[in-house]
């Protein structure tokens, strides 16, 4: 058996960033991308559209249930918008909006949240989204990604204004370590294989990948062989991923930086339940708000490192017969 | 072809015996705010809008955006009159029955000619905003309109689009204001007064006309004074009756939400002779 390749820490660019970037590119390609932002396009990084294209950003004020209703009344116009703000303001004062409005039509609306979960870090819980994908992932026919870095992120983006439908992108506010190379490829719906392992499998996106890279690495050392499986796409989920591996790893914990309630975590143990049950564990955020100080310090504190995910990985480990 | 204001006439006589009709083989729905608001369809889809039933999906066709939705009976009726394929005439009374293309509230899964689905109330004005937009950068002669409630105008939603359309300048939308004072619970001035209407949509910006809701010649005039209208979007607030043309729901509360019986079915048709 090959050696394992210890997975180093590299910060790459916030995926916000990378949405922001990636945005100024495909704005170059097509001329029907629209913006729409609330007052916070230097924090979502919609910025660098409105400087390079200013008639096709539309500046909604801070008012996001017109905002996503105005994307949608763009999308019925032929136009690909693009309706981005932070997660908890879009999600939340947008649902309505985007449930009848967008959701229920079925239009071609691209919803882009950023400062998702509480790696936002100082400016506290009103601004730290934690319900967004499980409000996101209820609305029927809406895709939802949550990218792990820098180089997924755009390529999803980008995936997400190719698909015609209504797409939900979850993005944060802190620098991420670099999972990937240029030459990886991503689908909608197609979750990647980043460590193989076979006694326990990991699945998780955003922040919580690279923390499950680092966990695999610790539970090595202690003899458990564990995979990693970014599952970037939570609606449509990857349940051919899941499926194999509850029957080839016999165990699973899922991490993720959102509420264990209706988050990434319920919606692997569905597909666990319908296809191959077996143990898992939940690392997530309990059923609580977070509160303000550095991002390190919460992700800590709240049980979202490295660490969390490896107990985790003991105590299903444990469990199985 | 526009009609003249005598055929108008003869067609809103028509759309309201629909209203009647369908509302009554549903034995549900809201005639109502379809009856007040059947001069300002009627003129849109007959006179003001260049629109082609034989083409919905013309590019360049205005557009008209029934926010208030729970009055589709009303547009359900002057589509089938206008000779839309996918809104046939003699389904209307499938009204709200399940498989009918005659939803409670418009939905363009349904009908694709409808411009928006729409039935949460609020949202008019913003997808409006977002058609004018679209249309500004198509650089297409494209109008939207919208039809809000009187009620409808509580909801907060329908002030941040007053505020954007302004800001940008949308002088290709047009919002009405079905003026009819009654909403669900009561009259509008018990549940949550909205006055002054007009006097709040110059304060937000836009060009405001008032006028009587059930003049066809007033409503030309509205419309063309909105065409004519540059820098900006304008708001007809039209003054109408609720249950307009039915003696007995006119102005009756009860009949926001109530289908008419059976006989009163009858009454009211004989009324619409």
């Amino acid at each position: 058996m090959a050696t394992k390749t210890k997975f180093e820490v590299k910060l790459g660019a916030a995926t916000r960033e990378a949405f922001g970037r990636e945005l100024v590119e495909l704005g170059r390609a097509n001329q029907d991308i629209v913006v729409c932002d609330a007052d916070l396009s230097k924090s979502t990084m919609t910025v660098y559209f409105a400087k390079e294209f200013p008639d096709r950003f539309i500046s909604c004020g801070i008012a996001e249930a017109d905002m996503v209703a105005i994307g949608a009344g763009l999308a019925y116009g032929g136009k690909i918008p693009v309706v981005s703000s932070f997660s908890a303001f879009v999600i939340n004062k947008g649902f309505e909006q985007l449930r009848v409005a967008v959701a229920y039509p079925k239009l071609n609306v691209k919803v882009v949240g950023t400062h998702s979960g509480i790696s936002i870090g100082e400016d506290g819980p009103s601004q730290m989204s934690v319900e967004e994908t499980g409000l996101a992932c209820s609305l029927p026919g809406f895709v939802v990604i949550s990218p792990a870095d820098e180089l997924s992120c755009r390529a999803l983006f980008r995936e997400a204004v190719n698909h015609n439908g209504p797409v939900f992108v979850r993005t944060g506010r802190p620098k991420c370590p670099i999972l990937y190379t240029a030459d990886q490829k991503f689908e909608i719906g197609k979750a990647v294989e980043l460590a193989d392992g076979k006694d326990v499998t990991v699945i998780a996106n955003g922040l919580l990948v690279a923390q499950a890279m680092i966990a695999a690495d610790m539970l090595d050392a202690e003899g458990i062989s564990v995979r990693v499986v970014d599952m970037h796409t939570v609606k449509p989920i990857d349940r051919d991923a899941i499926r194999k591996a509850a029957t080839e790893t016999g165990a699973i914990v899922v991490a993720e930086e959102h509420l264990v309630d209706g988050g990434l975590g319920v919606r692997v143990a569905q597909v666990v339940a319908e296809t191959a049950p077996v143990p898992m564990e939940f690392v997530g955020i309990q059923d609580t708000y977070a509160e303000s100080g550095q991002p390190e310090e919460l992700l800590e504190k709240y049980g979202l490192v490295a660490k969390d995910v490896a107990a985790a990985i003991r105590k299903v480990a444990g469990r199985k017969r | 072809m526009p009609k003249s204001i005598p055929e108008l006439q003869e067609i809103a006589k028509r759309v309201r015996r629909d209203i009647i009709e369908m509302t009554g083989a549903a034995k549900s729905g809201h005639p109502g705010g379809s009856l007040s608001a059947v001069e300002l369809v009627v003129d849109l889809f007959f006179h003001t809008m260049k629109v082609d039933p034989k083409n919905p999906a013309w590019k360049d066709r205005d557009r008209f955006i029934l926010s208030k939705g729970h009055a589709a009976p009303v547009l359900y009726s002057v589509m089938a009159e206008a000779g839309y394929a996918d809104t046939p005439k003699d389904q209307l009374n499938t009204l709200r029955k399940l498989g009918s293309v005659f939803q409670g509230h418009p939905d363009v899964r349904y009908i694709h000619s409808l411009e928006a689905s729409t039935g949460s109330l609020g949202e008019g004005v913003s997808l409006a905003l977002g058609m004018g937009l679209a249309a500004r950068l198509n650089h297409s002669p494209s109008r939207t309109y919208t039809m809000l409630g009187d009620g409808e105008i509580q909801e907060g939603q329908i002030w941040e689009a007053a505020m954007a359309g302004a800001f940008h300048k949308l002088d290709n939308v047009v919002a009405i204001v079905d003026y009819n004072r009654i909403q669900l619970d009561g009259f509008v001035k018990d549940i949550m007064e909205v006055e002054p209407v007009a006097d709040k949509w110059r304060a937000f910006g836009w060009h405001t006309v008032e006028i009587d809701g059930h003049d066809f010649a007033a409503i030309q005039g509205a419309f063309a004074e909105a065409a004519a209208t540059k820098g900006k979007p304008t708001c007809v607030v039209a003054h109408t009756i609720k249950g307009k043309g039915v003696s007995f729901m006119e102005n009756n509360p009860k009949f926001h939400g109530t289908a008419p019986s059976a006989q009163e079915v009858q009454l009211a048709l004989q009324e619409l002779q």
